[in-house]
């Protein structure tokens, strides 16, 4: 702000400050609370980790925890291979085909509701019994999506002719992709599959509509939905405080691996 | 890439075909569905009380758009403005706290406007002694949950084109003559405003098909047209009127998305046309 008058830098800081105490003071204020002994928003009673402590012997949040895993890591995986599969598909034929763009496009438009009340219709109409096994099917959609965007920002600036060098000194197709195209896109693909593993440790609507009943197939985001119905318990502050934690440095670690994907 | 765009097939365009199909049919009499063919479900899509719905949905989303918008803005004009290495840490802090769970973020604002939450105290503490203001399950509640969740779009979105912009342009026009509020008028903002459509259709979007915020932060019986959708499939069961408020939802954000690009459109065009006759 080098050129601007006084009056008009301080005015710009003083919009930065205020918008960022915007988005941090409410995080923050769970983050405090999760550490109050007594746990109420009233009153300051002490630094303490009791909150911390219960959770650990919540059964029901960590039976959630252990499905939430399990999604992610499953859906993360399947989205991973495929998307990449996709993004070099679509890069390398440079098939801009509109009705591709936009199946591709799709999964990360759609309204969480309408992909999640479409899926309950599909599975229940199949007779499908609804479990983990189909909402990993359902975080996969959305996932292999972001995979591929990713992947494919990252191969816009990639140099095909290296691929049909290593195909013309007689390297075969799997070990050009193994040898050559994989380690220029590695970086990219990781971070794609940081972001989905985010997105679907976060996801809620998709999974509470493909999850079926019961509370066998519960998953973290479904358990914390039911205990914010049920109102404010310090618990949720902690576990809040960890979701929150675990969100952000597998965001970081992704965007230091592919910098600038979200500053696009 | 064939597995993929089979697994989209088979998961999105499938299921999404199959809710279009389910709008035409009835209801049947137990929940379930009678396959005749009927359009009453987009009829009832237009009965006064659903309508009223959609209207009060697109009023709320358009509040939240519009708010989102002004902060976003001025958020990533200031962070444009600041010295060139600081920029991509400003603009990382303001995205971070998009990363973090919706849920999470949303339950934020329960602690904070509650009638014994974080507001009340502050108030209590500077001295009121009143009845505790009633700010949670209010329209306001919603409309300020929506603009927390989109705003760190908004400013990437906005950022965008204003840290491209050419600081010469603003230079030439002050030097020209014109104040600082005609050139952020006639200059800064018709470059910026690609980047401003994007994040104002981005927040549109999401916030008129939410269903966490207005149930969360709405309270009850606050219906927006996503808890209408999730009333029909799981609590009314009449699964084809369900699917037709979400084609109706969909058909909105097609109809948002069009005006965009044909706006896009025109703009790029203009732009053309400006630059050949300045370069004529």
């Amino acid at each position: 702000m080098a050129e601007r008058s006084p009056v008009t830098r301080r005015t710009l800081w003083l919009v930065l400050s205020l918008v960022f105490a915007f988005l941090y003071i409410p995080i923050a204020v769970l983050v405090a609370l999760s550490f109050n002994e007594g746990g109420l928003p009233t009153a300051w009673s002490g630094f303490s980790l009791k909150w911390y402590a219960s959770l650990a012997n919540n059964s029901a949040i960590l039976s959630a925890a252990l499905n939430t895993l399990i999604v992610a890591l499953v859906s993360t995986a399947i989205a991973t291979l495929l998307g990449t599969l996709l993004a070099i598909g679509v890069e390398m034929r440079r098939q801009y085909g509109k009705g591709l763009e936009a199946l591709i496009f799709a999964p990360m438009i759609i309204p969480d509701i309408v992909l999640a009340i479409a899926l309950l219709s599909f599975f229940s109409m199949l007779n499908l019994t609804m479990g983990l096994h189909t909402i990993i099917l359902a975080h996969v959609v959305f996932n292999l999506a972001f995979v591929c965007s990713v992947v494919r920002a990252r191969l816009k600036s990639f140099d095909w002719s290296i691929v049909e060098a290593s195909a013309d000194l007689g390297a075969s197709a799997i070990t050009t992709f193994r040898r050559v195209t994989l380690p220029v896109i590695a970086p990219a693909v990781i971070a794609g599959a940081l972001l989905a593993f985010t997105l679907s440790v976060d996801e809620f609507i998709i999974a509470f509509f493909t999850a079926g009943a019961g509370r066998a197939s519960t998953t973290l985001p479904m358990q914390i939905y039911a205990m914010i119905r049920f109102g404010i318990t310090p618990e949720i502050n902690a576990l809040a405080t960890i979701v929150m934690a675990v969100s952000i440095t597998a965001l970081t670690l992704s965007q230091r691996l592919n910098r600038g994907i979200i500053g696009q | 890439m064939a597995p993929a765009l089979v697994w989209l097939t088979a998961l999105m365009v499938v299921p999404c075909a199959l809710v279009l199909a389910l709008a035409f049919f009835r209801r049947g009499i137990y929940g379930g569905i009678d396959y005749t063919f009927t359009l009453e479900n987009f009829g009832l899509v237009f009965d006064p009380l659903y309508a009223g719905i959609f209207l009060k949905s697109a009023r709320i989303a358009g509040t939240a758009t519009l708010i989102a918008v002004v902060i976003g803005y001025a958020a990533a004009y200031a962070i444009s403005a600041a010295p060139r290495r600081w920029q991509p840490v400003f603009l990382f802090f303001a995205v971070l706290p998009f990363w973090s769970n919706y849920l999470i973020r949303t339950y934020a604002w329960i602690v904070l406007l509650n009638r014994e939450g974080l507001i009340t105290q502050l108030l209590r503490w500077l001295g009121y002694t009143g009845e505790p203001p009633s700010m949670l399950y209010t329209e306001g509640a919603v409309i300020a949950g929506l603009v927390y969740n989109y705003l760190p779009f908004v400013i990437l979105a906005c950022y965008a084109p204003l840290s491209r912009l050419n600081p010469e342009l603003a230079e030439a026009s002050r030097d020209l003559g014109a104040s600082a509020a005609t050139t952020f008028r006639r200059v800064i903002l018709p470059l910026t405003v690609p980047g401003i459509a994007a994040g104002a259709v981005f927040v549109f979007v999401l916030s008129i098909g939410n269903f966490v915020t207005p149930a969360l932060l709405g309270g009850g019986r606050f219906q927006m047209i996503g808890n209408l959708v999730y009333d029909q499939f799981l609590t009314a069961n009449d699964w084809p009127f369900g699917a037709a408020l979400a084609m109706a939802l969909i058909a909105i954000m097609l109809l948002v998305l069009m005006v965009q690009a044909l706006a896009a459109d025109r703009a790029s065009g203009r732009a053309a046309q400006t630059k050949g006759d300045a370069d004529g």
